[in-house]
Parts: structure tokens; sequence; C-alpha cells
């Protein structure tokens, strides 16, 4: 579909047909603003943003960068990214601390855009920073709202006070805030009800709580996937209740988020959090560089170096990449290799951040196995140690055995072993070339991953 | 006949009741779009490339879609040179006329039941966007034309969504199929279809847990789904209805493609169209995935999800123009 081009291979388009020229026209870059501004338009940016944004953007382009750069591109995907990381906010902001404890925290938004879940979430981070969070269930209204809280707080083990569904929302806040005070506990964290914010009666209450228990944050939550209605929902809440920050939810789907920019552009503040999945996991900072890069549909390599970087272990990796340049590598190394990169998460995930996987085609028909990895492991696991370290001596009836021990088919275990002796083929080749030790730190354990789309759906996925 | 006349005649052969509430719960759809263009169209009176422009970022605020609004506009330049317009007062009527043509294209609209024996509907959608409260809606209202309903509670997963179907349940005097959080939700839509075949009900609405369209593993399980309802009984499920939220942008073409492709989406339900000045989408999904909107959502009260009706959403839309229209030429 033809809607979710990303803005870089729209670019590409345009600037690929300049290639050569040498020269770039004031009338190039107004077919490349019209790109970017289709781009944003798609991603749901509200339009007046855009506008607003487009006119600052070419301002920069027409002034001399772009005419005068080699790749200009390049130059322009940049003052885009820059444009946007500034719009939403620069570097990232952290939750407020009341100077006397409890600090407290008030969650507001439409229906469905996750305030319920996205405040057990934002208790769990404080709880895993050592801070002692109560919640406060003030939704008396959806069923089983109240229910669902006590049930996440359970999970995660963090008190929840209700006083169910027949008590004003104002009284429970004003009863949470005390037991806070009393049990001590530091953060107060208040689910409000979903409503709209055209509904006066409920606008009302909201100002009511917070006129109750005066929170030091009073965060918009916010569905990724809302479109240009954004900005009225921002402005509206702004305006009646004096919003601190914004908590994006629903981040793991394939929206572009553009939703990001017009709160922000609105409202002036700044997005705190991200949510991602519905499994309660902490919630996540927010970085603007990185949200830049997915609404320009770059990927977000910076996001899985980072999770590479918290889940692989360093001594392991580097003692890895030494045997990758001896070529000592063996089926034990492939299969420590494989767990690493395991830890990152569930793959498909892991893809979606890479840059451009979008644009390759093969890769949309492969549905990333996780099953096949399981029969990758039995397959080297129905190994002796002797044959994982020393590949050679498999022959044909070490191979069926293999096969019956893993439960697979003697095929699959040729065809392992064939990949198994290419890599290390290319390995060789690789470290030839290279020389000495060089390549980003970060990126040492990635190694495998990184080679997954350039060699197709062939490697490791049989 | 001009074209608002035509709508009119139309709309008056149907129950006002029905129309009112469209017009109320698209109050702000039609102050965004209808009244924009108006106030366009009084400040621009000549048709040029500022004037299109101008129309085309009132459609793109509506959520309407790049796409779907590139074509609008092309289309519309077609006109005026065809017919050589060059009030632009005279384009309202044409736009509106466009906008029906858009949600109209084939299809029948209404919701499709069983010739005999137990209509199933199966409900899929994102987190949050209304599934189980549009369940609970619905069986208010085949209960109320004095049809049998159960209710299979499908979403094991999120916390409370049991507790929510069954609050559902009581209110509305239905009985609910469940079992304890975490079981596979396909064993449950295989309790229900039985329990429903035993107790020869009319309607079977089942519940799924929200998914995020680009989860592979949480698509394939509501395909399971899918495949099991299909197996128990034959020519079930009469609908699958995908579940939007008025307010979601650009990505609801993406849900409608992947959830079309794993469940066999027949239809669309719109809620929560009171809260949005953006029913825009509505435009966008009929005109590239060819899915017909079934009911809309226009408010929070049990008898606020009507079956949606194309000319119904123009009427109200543009009910500002066409009011003037009839007036001027009523006075004639």
């Amino acid at each position: 579909m033809a809607a979710f081009e990303t803005l870089t291979s729209r670019l590409q388009s345009v600037f690929g047909k300049l290639r050569g020229k040498g020269k770039v026209t004031e009338e190039d870059v107004n077919e490349a603003m019209r790109e970017v501004r289709l781009a944003l338009l798609e991603a749901d940016v509200n339009f007046k943003v855009v506008k607003d944004f487009i006119a600052r953007v070419r301002e920069r382009a027409i002034g001399q960068e772009v005419v005068k750069s080699f790749t200009p591109g390049m130059v322009i995907i940049d003052i885009v990214n820059k444009e946007l990381t500034e719009l939403m906010g620069g570097t990232q902001a952290k939750l407020a601390k009341a100077a006397k404890p409890p600090t407290v925290v008030m969650m507001a938004g439409l229906q469905g855009s996750g305030k319920t879940t996205s405040s057990a979430k934002l208790a769990l981070m404080l709880k895993n920073g050592g801070h002692k969070p109560l919640l406060a269930a003030c939704d008396i209204y959806r069923p089983a709202a109240i229910r669902q809280l006590e049930v996440l707080g359970g999970q995660i083990g963090v008190p929840v006070f209700s006083l169910g569904d027949r008590v004003s929302p104002v009284e429970i806040a004003r009863q949470a805030l005390q037991r806070a005070k009393d049990e001590g506990r530091d953060y107060l964290i208040i689910d409000t009800a979903g409503r709209l914010h055209i509904d006066e009666a409920l606008m009302e209450e909201l100002r009511q709580i917070r006129e109750e228990v005066k929170p030091d944050e009073v965060l918009l939550v916010v569905d990724a996937m809302i479109g240009q209605e954004a900005v009225n929902v921002a402005q509206s809440f702004h305006e009646q209740l004096g919003l601190t920050g914004v908590v994006l939810t629903k981040l793991d789907g394939d929206t572009r988020g553009g939703a990001a920019i017009s709160v922000k552009a609105v409202t002036g503040c700044p997005i705190k959090f991200v949510g991602t999945g519905e499994k309660i996991e902490p919630l996540e900072p927010f970085h603007p560089d990185r949200m830049a890069s997915r609404i320009l549909g770059m990927g977000d390599m910076l996001s899985l170096i980072e999770k590479a970087q918290a889940a692989i272990d360093a001594e392991k990796a580097a003692e890895m990449e030494r045997k990758m340049r001896a070529a000592e590598f063996t089926f034990e190394d492939f299969l420590e290799q494989m767990a690493q990169v395991r830890k990152l998460g569930p793959l498909d995930q892991l893809l979606d951040l890479l840059p451009g996987m979008g644009k390759l085609k093969q890769l949309k028909d492969v549905r990333v196995d996780e099953k096949q990895f399981a029969r990758v492991e039995a397959i080297i696991q129905s190994m002796t140690k002797e044959e994982r370290r020393n590949p050679d001596i498999l022959n044909h009836s070490r191979r069926r055995r293999i096969a019956a021990g893993s439960g697979t088919s003697i095929a699959e275990v040729n065809r392992l072993i064939k990949q198994f002796e290419d890599m290390r083929r290319m390995m060789k080749q690789f470290s030839q070339m290279m020389g000495g030790g060089k390549g980003p730190k970060g990126l040492k354990g990635l190694k495998g991953l990184k080679g997954l789309p350039g060699r197709g759906p062939r490697f490791p996925f049989g | 006949m001009s074209f608002f006349r035509k709508l009119r005649e139309s709309i008056s052969a149907k129950a006002e009741a029905v129309t009112n509430k469209f017009r109320e719960g698209l109050g702000k759809t039609a102050a965004a779009i209808a009244g924009k263009v108006e106030e366009l169209v009084l400040r621009r009176k000549k048709i040029d490339e500022a004037f299109y422009e101008e129309l085309e970022e009132i459609l793109i605020a509506a959520d309407v879609g790049v796409t779907t609004v590139m074509r609008l506009i092309d289309e519309l330049r077609e006109e005026v040179r065809r017919r050589r317009i060059e009030d632009a007062a005279e384009l309202q009527p044409i736009l509106s006329e466009k906008l029906v043509a858009l949600l109209k294209d084939g299809a029948d609209e209404g919701l499709r039941m069983a010739e005999s024996g137990t209509t199933v509907y199966l409900f899929v959608g994102v987190n949050g966007v209304g599934k189980t409260t549009t369940i609970g809606k619905l069986a208010h209202r085949f209960k109320r034309e004095g049809k049998s309903v159960l209710l299979a509670a499908g979403d094991t997963f999120r916390a409370g969504a049991i507790e929510q179907l069954e609050e559902w349940g009581r209110r509305v005097g239905v009985d609910v199929v469940k079992q304890q959080p975490g079981a596979d939700p396909a064993a449950v839509m295989y309790d229900a279809i039985r329990a429903a075949k035993q107790r020869g009900v009319d309607v079977l609405l089942c519940d799924t847990a929200g998914r995020l369209q680009n989860k592979t593993n949480l698509m394939e399980e509501l395909n399971k789904i899918y495949r099991v309802i299909q197996r128990e009984m034959p020519g079930a499920p009469h609908e699958v209805l995908l579940v939007l939220d008025a307010t979601t942008g650009q990505n609801a073409l993406s849900q409608a493609k992947l959830f079309g492709e794993k469940s066999g989406v027949t239809g669309i339900v719109l809620t929560k169209l009171d809260s949005t000045a953006k029913g825009g989408i509505v435009i966008a999904i009929r005109h590239e995935l060819q899915l017909p909107v079934k009911l809309v959502g226009l408010g929070e009260k049990m008898d606020d999800l009507q079956e949606f009706d194309a000319e119904q959403f123009v009427h109200a839309l543009f009910a500002g123009a066409i009011e003037k229209e009839v007036e001027a030429g009523g006075a004639e």
C-alpha cells in the first residue's frame, strides 16, 4: 500500500532523479517538501503543525545547506530529523518529585487510551526504582475498571486503594491521598475514568479531583494511533486541567505516531513516557530523537543498540568476536550467540526496529518463526560435544543420528550444517578484509543479526 | 432536482429519531467538514489553486486520509472542468454527492443474519476501541427486538475483561459463556457455540482480546478463533466486525488490512464517533479497503449504537447547507 511508504524512500526517489545533476534548484527543494508534507500527514501529524513545520524546514533547506551539498537527500532528511526532534522537546523530561512526599500523579485521557494499564506500568517503574507507590482506583464508570486495576496491582505487588463504584471519585482521591500519607508512600498514582474532552460534567469532575489532591503531575494518556483529533483532545485537556506531561501508549503497533508531534506542539507539554505492550512492564522514557526517526520511517537503531547492550554480555561478545576473526567459531558458539540474540526479545519486534526493513521485499513474506530457532537448537543439542567443536567429523551416519535425536529430518540437519559452513567461510573472508579490530562497540554481539537482512530469508531460518 | 433535494427527500422517508441521533452524534464532524467547507465557499467564491488547497486541508484535518483526499480533489477538478463551474458554491452539492458515492459503492450495508439457527458475530480490533461495550449495546438491541442472545467472553487476557462483559450481561439480562482468565480463547468459542446450539439462541456475540495488528502470534491466535467458529458452525461467523475508534488516524487502514487477512473482516463498527470531529476515516476505509461500515457508536447510552447509513451520514454533515438550499428553492 502506497500510504505506508516511508519518508526516507520517498525522498530517495525524489533525489534519485537529481543524482548527477550536480545542482539542486529551489524547485527541487519544493518537490522534496511536498513529499515531506505528505509523509507527515500520513503519519497523522496535525496539518496545521505540518504547515508551520514545512515552512521552517524549507527556509533552512533553501538557505544554502541543501543547494551546496552533494547529497541533498541526506541533508534534507537531516534537517527534517533535527527539526522534528526539536519540536518534540529536545531532550527527555523526568517525572516531577514533590518537596514533601507523597508525589501525586494524576492520569487523564479519552476512553480506551490506556490509562489503567499505564497507571500500573508507572507504578511498576517507580517500584523498580526503589519507591513505594500507591494506586488509587477512581474509574467508577466503566464496568470492572476497578477490578482491572486491582488485578494489575496484585500482579506487580503495588497496593490499590478503592472504595467501590458508589463513592464519588473526588472522595476516593481524597481518602487515597490520606492513606498514602498514613502509610508513608512516596508516590500516589490516580487512575481516572476515560472521558471525552467535550464532556462538561466529567471534565468538571477531573477539575475537582485536581483541586482536592493538588497533583504534582497531571499526565495525559494518548493513544499513539490517534489521528488529527489529537490536537483538540490535548488542547482541551490542557486548558481545563493544566497538563504537565504526556504518556504515549500502544507504541508497539505499526503506527508512525505523528500525534506525538501534534500534542507537543499545541500544549508545550513534554512527552514523558511511552507504553508498549499490554503485559505489565515498566513505562519507558520517551526519546524525541528516536521518535523522530520512527515518524520518518528510519527505524529505531538506537533502541536496538540499547537493548543489545542491556542483554548481551560484553565479555562473551568480545570472546565471540575473537573467535569469529580466528575462524574458530563452533556450533557451541553458534548456540551461545542464538541465546544472546533471543534475549533481546521476540524477533519480529527486533526486525521492526531495523531501518529499511519495510522495504526489503523478500522479508515481507518471511514470518520470523520462533519455532525454527527451537529446531536449530534441538539439532545442535543432539550433537556430541566432539561434533559441536569439530563439525568436520559429521558424516552421514552421525547426521542421521542427529536428525533422529532432534526429531527433525536429515535434510534439515544438512541444511543447518551447510549454512554453518557458509557462515564460517564468510567470517574468515570478512575478518581478513577488515584487518584489526574496528566497528562500533554496541554492535559486536549483533553480528549474526546484522547478517540477516542482507542474506535474505535463508539464514538461520532454513 | 439537485442532489441536496434528492438526499433530503430520501432522508425524510426515514425515521426521524434515527435522523436526529445521526445529527446529534455527528455534530462535531459536521462542524469540522461541512461547516468549514461552507465558510470556505463563502469566503473564496472563486475556484482556484488556493481554493483546492484549503479544501484539501479541511478533508485531511477530518482524517479522510491523504490518498482518498487526493483522488477526491482530482475528481472535483475534473467535474469543474466538465461542467464549467465557476462559482464555488456550486461545488458543495457535488462534493457531498461524491462522498455519498464513495461511501455507498456496491455492497449492502445491513448486518447479515443466519437464514436459520444461530447468528454468530465475531468482534475484533486493537486495544481500547470499545469491543466489549459495543457487544453490550448490541446485545441490548437484539434483546429489545425479542431475540435470545448469548455472549462469549473471549478476552481471557486483559485483567477484568471477563468481569466487564459479565456486568454487561447482567445489565442487559443475557448469559455469558466464560472460562478462567488466561484460558485459550478458541476453547471459549468452542464452548459458546455448543451452548448456543444446545439452547437454540438467536444471536451469539463473541468478544476477543484487543491486539495490535502487527503482533504475529496474537493475530495467529485470532485466526485460530476464527477457524474454530467456522468449523463448529458452518456458515458462521456471519459477520466479523472490526471495531475501530473514530479518533484513530491513518493507522486504521493498516488495522483493517491486517485484521482482514487473519479473520476475514466483513464490516466495521466505528465507535466514539460523537467524540470527534473526524468521522472522515469512514470515507478512507470505504474507499481504500472496500469495507462497509455497518454500525456506528454515536453516544454513551445503550441505544446509541446505530446501523450506519451513508445518506444519513452525509445528510448530517451537510445539514446546514441542505436546509438553506431547500428553503431557497421553496421561495422561488
